[in-house]
């Protein structure tokens, strides 16, 4: 189905763009400390966007939109449905933080965070080199302000002129190789550059130069190794919101980019892009989950953690395409996205915890804060263990079928290097489990230090508590979630 | 809802309520009380297991089957035979045992306490009763993640070395097993079911790579030579309640992987390899029964005890005829009985003296007559004595070795000197004689509590041991099935 126009299809962008607007302005109006008037607005906004999304995903069909530049599809209705959900509960989590460390003299976290949202909508739904470019560009350039949203903060400052020095020379990777890709091939629809790449009338030097800028920048921005650089410098400079802010929804929507460029735009070079992204992953898992060991504090324990965590998914990436035929990619791609999606889950609820713990002054950001949580508030110690064996992947959590999905993918794909991968993996996982295992040792096994007690409101316990039981829930019911995903990938070959 | 469901959530769910009930200590009567409820109704739903099981039949039994994870064909698939039917209700059986046990010790975080024991209790009735190797592999992982914290919070001075080590190790066993099984379900075409896997026909090299990824994951459990390691340092610091577990229960894990994995999927490699494995058992039932001789404390010497009578569980398993795996089996139960036994009485001792070292202690029949009389009758069993639980399924496996090589069938015997060797020393050393100390003379003799754990314990052991008909004659149909399937090749 092909029109011009096709306003219905980006209704809940519109709905989206305006409402920012609007809160924008509106805000100038709320005198309120804690910005109440925002906050609900901005909740209800992001509710009914997100409604808006699931309908269109419970349609089913795929729709082009803006000549062909925007694409409505159920992967995209989906991970933007999810990645709603994942601001709307950052933004819960993050108020009474942010309200205390004075991030809400204005209403800019929320109005930013609703203006990345948007961007990341138009990366998800782009289908054409430029738009997935100016989405991209919409997501980071205010997560660049909302790192620096503490401007008196020293380390925040720096994390944020960090930020923008690698985030800006990552974009400009991954223009370069765009362009390179579209003088070999002459379009900047992904659909056409596919074709002009398989009618095999390609200069290949252009195309494999811009291709190896296009995984540099995409890796950059996973924070694959070796471009992890800025992960936990801006991890653990950024004010604890705004890293789960930059770490918990933008992932899905830089899965939708690397889906949309290397597997729809590109997929007739599978073999050189699948040889790159087996190199990034392995490198990643190895410095991702080493590193993660020595690390004292929490934040950047996390960052390095997902560095490792994006290493699975890259793997999963690479084992789509084997032999002749194609029949292993549904499993690789649709496990990917099962993966992203579980694992910005658990983030949410592991961030969820430490903002919960962080008091006026007191940022609860090294792992020995976390000491004798147990006896503090069962409750939430019981999420962070979830999340912690979770991401450690062990059964009965939902981290455990993420993991087992992709391993499934790698083995199926056969062949002794993706048996070599498979173990590689298995042993990786290992040292991850010593690391997270080491944050449930401090909660349960040591004496608490700090015995100020944990209060917090019983909206945002709510929200915790729903988000823990999800992390377990989808561990004994997987089956739903992974079907939607496998529908999704599924939907992409009509 | 099938009864093996019943059996399987029933304490699951009590112990979600525990965790949910908040730890007061005021609360504390409340909660042992619920976790007693809870436990004893674990055992009650699985008495009709027994008396409605069908004896003599190899077929699976209260099967229950439900397509559980589509996108995978994974199914939540449970049923029992003749070998896992006395493994569900030990387990079912110790938990009570277990929360008895441990009503005055434990005072902190009762609730928590009592909650993972009651988890973790469902979850290993899970693991013994699953048909799907992924919905066993679920089970099996499951229980590390309550152990781990019920040895971390409630353990010894060195309980957060002892629990990492538990966890990584075992860990690394189990991962390579994901592994195979994820190979399995590629190569029979997406299927997880463990009968479908049984008619599966498989090369020499895979089998031999599978053999050894499902032998990672269930020796590192057993424990078997030389990956044992982790088993006298968890036992050392974990609490008494962890132990008992530990030892009647959790090892079974892996000698019942054995059954279900192992011989049946890749009997081609457990012939090819029997030699090795049989040489790793003998290697555990001699060598580490001498270890268990010189050790000084008492919850390392019933933990190397515990290698050497698990040695006599592989060694059985791996001779392959009927005498020796039914008596691998009934030594499972029968160690699940006196090893839960052991561990009890040296924390009835741990309570009043707080030291395991065999050196404080000499005397105490003097001061704990009644406890010093059970402490012998599980003494004899744990070395084997006719009449107890721990003679029949060693007799058995050593008639079974003699039928296929006389020698080791009399390695394995000589275990039975140094058993006794171990376990009277250590009994002489630590009741017999006159009051050694002042701790000794303070004792005071078991209370009826303490008095209803042993006495439960004492009528099975010796239930066990004068009449093992209905312990056996369960698993006959079952195990030869099991034997009549091993035989036969599975090369292409």
């Amino acid at each position: 189905m092909i029109e011009s126009n096709n306003w219905a299809a980006v209704a809940p962008e519109l709905l989206l763009l305006g409402m920012t607007s609007l809160i924008a302005l509106f805000d100038l109006a709320v005198k309120t400390p804690l910005r109440g008037a925002t906050y609900r607005l901005t909740l209800l906004t992001l509710a009914v966007v997100a409604a808006l999304h699931f309908v269109q995903a419970g349609n089913g069909e795929t729709v082009y939109a803006f000549s062909n530049m925007i694409v409505v599809d159920a992967m995209a209705s989906l991970l933007k449905g999810f990645a709603t959900i994942a601001v709307l509960v950052t933004l819960v989590y993050s108020r009474p933080y942010a309200g205390a460390r004075d991030m809400l003299r204005a209403g800019d976290l929320f109005t930013l965070s609703l203006y990345s949202l948007l961007g990341m909508f138009v990366m998800i739904s782009g289908h054409h080199f430029l738009t997935l470019y100016l989405g991209l560009e919409l997501l980071t350039l205010p997560g660049y302000a909302l790192v620096a949203l503490r401007r008196d903060e020293l380390r925040s400052t720096e994390a944020a002129m960090k930020y923008f020095v690698l985030g800006s020379l990552a974009s400009g990777f991954l223009l370069y190789g765009l362009s390179l890709v579209y003088g070999a091939t002459g379009s900047l629809d992904l659909a056409g550059v596919q074709e002009a790449i398989s009618s095999g009338m390609i200069d290949k030097t252009v195309l494999m130069l811009g291709l190896v800028f296009v995984v540099s920048g995409l890796a950059f921005k996973l924070g694959a190794v070796p471009f992890h650089m800025w992960v936990p410098d801006v991890y653990h400079g950024a004010p604890t919101a705004v890293t789960l802010m930059i770490g918990g929804a933008p992932k899905l929507a830089a899965f939708a980019i690397v889906m949309r460029l290397l597997v729809e735009g590109m997929l007739p070079l599978v073999w050189h892009w699948q040889q790159m992204l087996m190199v990034l992953a392995v490198v990643s898992l190895l410095i991702g989950n080493l590193a993660a060991v020595a690390q004292t504090n929490l934040k950047r324990m996390l960052a390095f953690s997902t560095i490792a965590q994006m290493g699975f998914v890259l793997l999963s990436f690479a084992s789509g395409v084997v032999g002749q035929d194609g029949t292993n990619m549904n499993a690789a791609y649709s496990s990917a996205m099962f993966y992203m999606i579980t694992y910005v889950l658990t983030t949410l609820a592991t961030f969820g915890v430490i903002l919960l713990l962080a008091r006026d002054g007191f940022e609860s950001e090294e792992i020995s804060d976390l000491a004798g949580l147990n006896q503090r508030n069962p409750m939430f110690a019981g999420v962070m263990t979830a999340c912690m064996f979770s991401l450690a992947g062990v059964p009965p959590l939902v981290g455990f079928y993420a993991k087992f999905s992709v391993l499934q993918s790698l083995l199926n794909a056969g062949g002794g290097i993706y048996i070599g991968l498979t173990v590689f993996a298995v042993m990786m996982s290992l040292i991850g489990a010593f690391y997270y295992l080491r944050v449930v040792k401090v909660m349960y096994f040591d004496a608490p230090v700090q015995t100020a007690a944990i209060a917090a409101a019983p909206d945002q316990r709510f929200v915790l508590a729903l988000n823990g039981a999800l992390v377990l829930g989808l561990g004994l019911m997987p089956g739903g979630l992974m079907l939607l995903c496998d529908q999704a990938i599924l939907a992409l070959w009509h | 809802m099938g009864l093996l469901s019943l059996a399987i959530w029933t304490p699951v769910l009590f112990g979600v309520l525990l965790l949910a009930m908040g730890g007061d200590k005021r609360d504390a009567g409340a909660v042992r009380w619920l976790a007693l409820l809870g436990s004893v109704a674990g055992l009650a739903v699985t008495v009709p297991l027994y008396t409605g099981f069908e004896t003599g039949s190899a077929a699976m039994q209260f099967v229950e089957r439900v397509l559980w994870v589509p996108a995978f064909n994974i199914h939540y698939h449970l049923a029992i035979d003749g070998i896992s039917l006395w493994l569900v209700l030990l387990t079912a059986f110790i938990n009570v045992i277990v929360v008895l046990a441990s009503w005055e010790v434990i005072q902190e975080r009762v609730n928590q306490y009592m909650g993972a024991f009651l988890i973790l209790s469902g979850l290993m009735i899970g693991v013994f009763s699953a048909q799907d190797a992924m919905l066993f592999y679920v089970f099996f992982e499951a229980t590390l993640i309550p152990m781990y914290l019920i040895i971390g919070i409630w353990g010894g001075p060195n309980k957060i070395y002892a629990a990492f080590k538990f966890f990584l190790y075992t860990l690394l066993g189990s991962l390579l097993m994901l592994v195979a099984l994820i190979y399995l379900y590629n190569v029979s075409g997406g299927s997880f079911d463990l009968a479908t896997w049984y008619k599966l026909p498989l090369a020499a090299q895979p089998q031999t790579l599978l053999f050894f990824a499902f032998f990672a994951a269930f020796a590192v459990k057993i424990p078997m030579w030389p990956v044992h390691t982790w088993l006298p340092d968890v036992h050392v610091e974990a609490p008494t309640g962890g132990s008992a577990v530990l030892a009647a229960i959790m090892l079974k894990l892996g000698a019942y992987g054995f059954l279900r994995f192992s011989l049946p999927i890749t009997p081609d490699a457990a012939h090819q390899w029997s030699g090795l494995m049989v040489g790793l058992s003998l290697v555990a039932v001699v060598y580490v029964g001498l270890v268990a001789m010189v050790q000084q404390d008492m919850k390392k010497l019933v933990a190397y005890s515990s290698v050497a009578h698990m040695g006599f569980v592989s060694l059985g398993f791996f001779l392959f005829n009927d005498l020796s795996v039914s008596g691998a089996i009934v030594q499972m139960i029968a160690h699940g009985f006196v090893s839960a036994a052991m561990f009890l009485g040296i924390g009835v001792l741990y309570d009043r003296v707080h030291s395991r070292e065999i050196a404080s202690y000499g005397g105490v029949i003097n001061t704990m007559p009644k406890f010093a009389a059970f402490a012998l009758l599980f003494t004899m069993a744990n070395c084997g004595l006719p009449g107890t639980a721990g003679f029949v399924g060693e007799w058995m496996v050593i008639l079974g070795a003699v039928k296929v090589n006389f020698w080791v069938g009399l390695i394995a015997a000589s275990a039975l000197i140094f058993g006794a060797g171990y376990s009277l020393w250590m009994f002489k050393r630590v009741y017999l004689g006159p009051v050694a100390n002042d701790d000794v003379k303070a004792l005071h003799d078991i209370n009826s509590r303490e008095f209803l754990v042993m006495a439960l314990l004492a009528v099975m052991v010796l239930y066990m041991g004068v009449h093992p008909k209905p312990f056996t004659d369960v698993m006959d149909a079952s195990v030869a099935e099991l034997l009549k399937h091993v035989a036969v090749s599975k090369l292409p």
